[in-house]
């Protein structure tokens, strides 16, 4: 398994030495799609460029990253291309071995449960066989490593290809049950942008499952480890916090960080829902719709952790899902890990209902996406509106993406509990339906 | 000799200043044995000026305020002219330490007012409408940016600038009727170096200097107006009389100035006064004059001709360049004065003609002044300016764009160092490393830069930097900015017009071959004295460059209803199917029954009948 892995990412690697170096990038570089304001690279440089001037980066409104990125750069801006492509192998690798280790769990789980007879019997179909479960870690890293989205992002030498490092490295230190490092990696990945931070609660209930702690909100050894994570977790943000003090020697990065994304003041056009909306958004109601916007994406959170509470590694995905749909300043980047995920759930494939309409919409999209965008600030021929009209679609499109997998995934779990082939009361073959 | 006998009535003048001095000045018990030597160093120090001294009643018989008026014609080599009216009211008043004045003679009251209110030790603003070509005019007497300038110096002891600075924008937009209203933060800088006090005093700290520009204000008569009621004789005598509106803004380029700065009351600088100057440089065109004759006069410029000088005046002359018309080969000037005079200005001797308006021989037997300028050739050098600037946006498209200023030294063989300042707002996000200067093909790394990045909705950008102009040279500054999209209300009004920028200040001592009077006492005509000067081998220059106009990428602005319910819709869409998944349950469809059935249950029910 080794080989293919080592050939992926030899192929991986070498796509993106290819397009760095070519003069694509310079082009690729200032996509909006690819860039936000908080990752572009040019606002990194710009920082590390005032950083030499003297000037505190955060005294201006061009540099929002956080200070350890910064004092990252400042010893390897040289190797900024190597290390961007390394976020993205050691990413690979670990959504690779991750994702091995969840299949052996849910191998061993399916066993215990036929072993128990727990499955009804006409369910055989949706068993899974190690033979389809073999090549999908193989899958999921081809997914993250050759899609386009990661491509690009990572020949941009978008910061948000590290945020994605740190959040695989913690689906990694989760999955193999390490408390600690997936606490210390998703305290990084907040650190860095906030919206992760909803994502301690699936990590939370998974290691609660592996540790067979019962997730009930009535017994002690619940609360006891919900409390030792939150420790680790809020403990070593306080660290970090402390040390990017002590790097710059003043707080004001947390209102150039934190505060420059809960309260979007920059709206260049990105493949969100922000940017437009408080363009054109009335001055006295901009602060209701902020604050509705931001909550909506937390929001998702609790009645997910509810619903899901089984299956945490589902859970994560769709946290990703929804932090990457609603996040304030969205880019393709965030849209690629959460894309890799799907071949994990390629089980499900039997219960999607509209795959193929979405898959149309994303590709005609993200092909449209350059066009109309030059047809507004170069040609001069279209306006606003067309890439406005054009974020939407996306983004409908990413929502029934999600929500039919949320869809199969809990019909299949209906039908392992029930039953696949459903009787009407009358004995005709019945139809389910949400009620 | 001319020149001499020019000069005297100011001579009586200052003679007349040092007797109000000299008088002043026995009031305050001196120091027993204050020697000679003692007191020029005293005057060096103007800071430490005896409080007593400004409490110093003023003396009940002598005028202590005085006003002079002139007008500086000079025929270009455009064919066109250029006339600069220069007044200057001096008040013997000091406001340095903080003492209410209500007693006001020449001095306008309202403008005394406000500087005493808002601690204001120096102010400069102009108005200007059109841009000055310095490569077909030369340099102006005093320039000035397209659009309203304003620049402050308070008093040390002022504490909340930026509160006062706000409340003084608002004033001044009241007595001039300019849009100054719209000075706050977010066009307003303070320049560490660009803009020193051009007065008397030592406060050179940048944290009471705030400095802004207005390129999009129009200049027109309703400003004028406030402007000429400043004047002691208004419009009603003496040059101003010249200063009608309906001839002054049909010209090629306008400007309008108020400079207030302390001034030294006499050679030792013991006391300050406050000189308040109030400058007019028009240019006139030939061609939309509509006449074919080549010809100039002061009736044709400003359709008056003069009759007295305004009666206030210690002083009041007209003064025409002749240098380049020594034998009369240019133009023909009539009538003919025999009064000459010799000034430095902008680091050339230049002669001027000059009428002076006091004497009443002047007028000659029509008791009226028309001079009458007769253009014969317009061929013959022009002095070219050692330093000149243009700015430029470079880049398609509404993404990126890069600002190129370049600055152009023709001096043959010497270097000399510029100060560049560019006040760049907020929605052009420069960034500042890609920031490049070459000259002649090489890179020129400024040894100075000091830049304030720009904080969104809040403050601008402010560069400036030292950059040595190597002889004979072109040196360009670039550096690269992308578009801000800004919500809809923070448009202009005609968003696709474009957003300008103000236009750069380079600010320079330039080498020159000729002396300058470095003595600032020597009584030298107004247009010539003005930029304090400390080295006799070098003039300072201040040059504006264009302003640019930048446009935006802009959003619909007619649709802001349609885009909240469309993304609402979306945010909806993906509320609601992840909330019917998260709240429903599988269930199997029961058949629904069909119409007629439904019907007839309906009809059973009411029939109290069990349903089919």
């Amino acid at each position: 398994m080794a080989a293919p892995l080592t050939l992926l990412l030899v192929v991986a690697v070498t796509v993106r030495a290819l397009l760095s170096s070519s003069a694509l990038q310079q082009l690729i570089a200032e996509r909006v799609e690819v860039v936000s304001p908080i990752s572009a690279w040019k606002r990194v440089i710009e920082g590390l460029a005032l950083l030499d001037l003297g000037v505190s980066p955060y005294s201006g409104d061009v540099f929002h990253e956080t200070p350890l990125i910064i004092y990252l750069f400042h010893f390897v801006v040289d190797y900024a291309e190597i290390t961007f492509i390394l976020a993205d192998v050691i990413a690979a690798v670990a959504l690779y071995i991750s994702v091995k280790d969840y299949n052996k769990q849910v191998f061993r789980k399916q066993k215990f449960a036929l072993e128990a007879d727990r499955y009804p019997m006409d369910c055989l179909e949706l068993i899974r066989s190690p033979k389809e479960m073999h090549y999908i870690p193989l899958k999921v890293a081809m997914f993250y490593l050759l899609n386009p989205f990661t491509v690009l992002s990572c020949v941009a030498k978008a910061t948000c290809g590290l945020n994605n490092a740190v959040l695989a490295l913690f689906i990694l230190a989760t999955i193999k049950g390490n408390m600690l490092l997936s606490a210390i990696f998703l305290c990084l990945a907040t650190y860095q942008s906030i919206y992760p931070l909803t994502l301690c609660v699936p990590a939370m209930l998974y290691l609660m499952q592996r540790q067979y702690i019962p997730v009930n909100p009535r017994r002690f050894g619940f609360w006891w480890f919900v409390a030792q994570y939150l420790f680790m977790y809020v403990g070593s943000l306080f660290v970090l916090v402390c040390l990017s003090f002590f790097l710059l020697g003043s707080w004001d990065f947390l209102s150039s960080v934190y505060g420059f994304i809960l309260s979007v003041p920059d709206l260049t056009p990105n493949i969100g829902l922000f940017w437009y909306f408080f363009a054109e958004m009335f001055e006295h109601f901009r602060l209701f719709f902020l604050c509705v916007f931001q909550i909506n994406v937390f929001f998702y959170t609790i009645p997910l952790s509810i619903k899901l509470k089984d299956h945490p590694v589902f859970l994560i995905f769709m946290q990703l899902a929804v932090i990457s749909i609603f996040k304030s300043y969205p880019t393709v980047g965030d849209l690629a890990l959460y894309l890799a995920f799907l071949p994990m759930w390629s089980h499900l494939h039997r219960f999607l209902r509209n795959l193929f309409l979405v898959s149309c919409v994303l590709l005609a999209c993200s092909a449209l996406f350059p066009v109309l965008w030059h047809l507004w600030i170069y040609a001069g021929s279209a306006n606003s509106n067309f890439y406005y009209a054009i974020t939407l679609l996306f983004n409908v499109a990413q929502i029934l993406l999600v929500s039919d997998y949320f869809y199969a995934f809990l019909r299949r779990e209906h039908h392992l509990t029930y039953g696949l082939y459903l009787k009407r009361t009358d004995g005709s073959e019945a139809t389910l339906v949400l009620k | 000799m001319a020149s001499y006998w020019n000069r005297n009535p100011i001579r009586v003048f200052v003679f007349l200043i040092l007797t109000v001095f000299v008088v002043v000045r026995s009031n305050i018990p001196s120091t027993p044995g204050e020697g000679a030597e003692e007191r020029r160093w005293e005057a060096s120090q103007v800071g430490d000026v005896d409080p007593g001294m400004s409490v110093a009643p003023p003396h009940p018989h002598t005028n202590t305020d005085s006003f002079q008026e002139e007008l500086v014609v000079r025929p270009l080599h455009s064919g066109d002219i250029y006339a600069s009216f220069q007044f200057r009211t001096v008040w013997e008043a000091d406001f340095s330490r903080g003492n209410k004045v209500s007693h006001y003679q020449l001095f306008p009251k309202s403008l005394g007012q406000v500087i005493s209110k808002f601690s204001v030790r120096e102010l400069h603003i102009s108005f200007t409408q059109g841009y000055w070509r310095t490569m077909q005019w030369g340099q102006p007497f005093l320039p000035s940016p397209p659009g309203a300038e304003l620049w402050v110096w308070f008093q040390d002891s002022v504490t909340d600038v930026d509160g006062t600075w706000k409340e003084l924008t608002n004033v001044l937009s009241g007595i001039f009727c300019a849009s100054l209203n719209f000075i706050d933060s977010t066009n307003t800088v303070q320049p560490s170096a660009a803009f020193k006090p051009l007065g008397v005093g030592n406060v050179t700290d940048h944290r009471f200097l705030r400095y802004a520009t207005l390129p999009r204000e129009i200049v027109c008569t309703e400003n004028l107006t406030p402007w000429k009621k400043l004047l002691p004789c208004g419009s009603k005598a003496g040059l101003a009389v010249l200063l009608k509106s309906e001839k002054l803004f049909h010209s090629s380029f306008h400007s309008q100035a108020v400079h207030i700065r302390p001034i030294c009351q006499d050679q030792r600088c013991k006391s300050t006064s406050l000189e308040l100057r109030q400058t007019l440089n028009a240019v006139f065109d030939l061609h939309t004059s509509g006449q074919a004759k080549r010809e100039w006069s002061l009736f044709k410029m400003f359709s008056r001709t003069l009759t007295e000088a305004c009666p206030l005046a210690s002083s009041s002359k007209i003064y025409i360049d002749i240098t380049d018309n020594s034998q009369g080969e240019q133009f023909e000037l009539s009538p003919a004065s025999s009064l000459l005079s010799q000034a430095v200005v902008l680091g050339d001797r230049r002669t001027f003609s000059v009428y002076d308006l006091t004497d009443q021989a002047t007028f000659g037997s029509t008791r009226s002044l028309n001079l009458l300028i007769r253009l014969k050739s317009t061929d013959g050098d022009m002095l070219r300016p050692l330093l000149h600037a243009e700015r430029y946006v470079a880049g398609y498209g509404l993404q990126t764009g890069e600002i190129h200023t370049v600055m152009y030294n023709h001096h043959p063989y010497r270097s000399f160092p510029v100060l560049l300042l560019d006040s760049v707002p907020w929605y052009l996000r420069l960034y500042i490393h890609t920031l490049t200067v070459t000259s002649k093909g090489k890179e020129n790394k400024p040894s100075y830069i000091h830049y304030q990045p720009s904080k969104d909705r809040l403050r601008p950008h402010l560069l400036e930097m030292l950059v040595q102009l190597p002889p004979n040279s072109a040196t360009e500054v670039t550096v690269e900015f992308e578009r801000a999209l800004l919500k809809w209300t923070e448009y202009t009004p005609d968003p696709n017009h474009g957003f300008y920028v103000g236009s750069s200040v380079i600010s320079s001592l330039v080498p020159s071959t000729v002396a300058t009077n470095t003595s600032i006492t020597q009584e030298q005509p107004l247009f010539s004295s003005f930029f304090p000067c400390k080295e006799e081998l070098s003039y300072f220059v201040r040059v504006y460059t264009e302003p640019l106009l930048v446009n935006l990428p802009t959003p619909d602005f007619s649709m802001p209803y349609n885009v909240i319910c469309l993304t609402c819709t979306v945010v909806a869409v993906g509320y609601g199917s992840l909330y019917n998944l998260l709240t429903r349950s599988f269930q199997i469809e029961e058949p629904s029954p069909g119409l007629a059935k439904r019907i007839a249950n309906v009809i059973r029910r009411m029939r109290g009948v069990p349903p089919l």
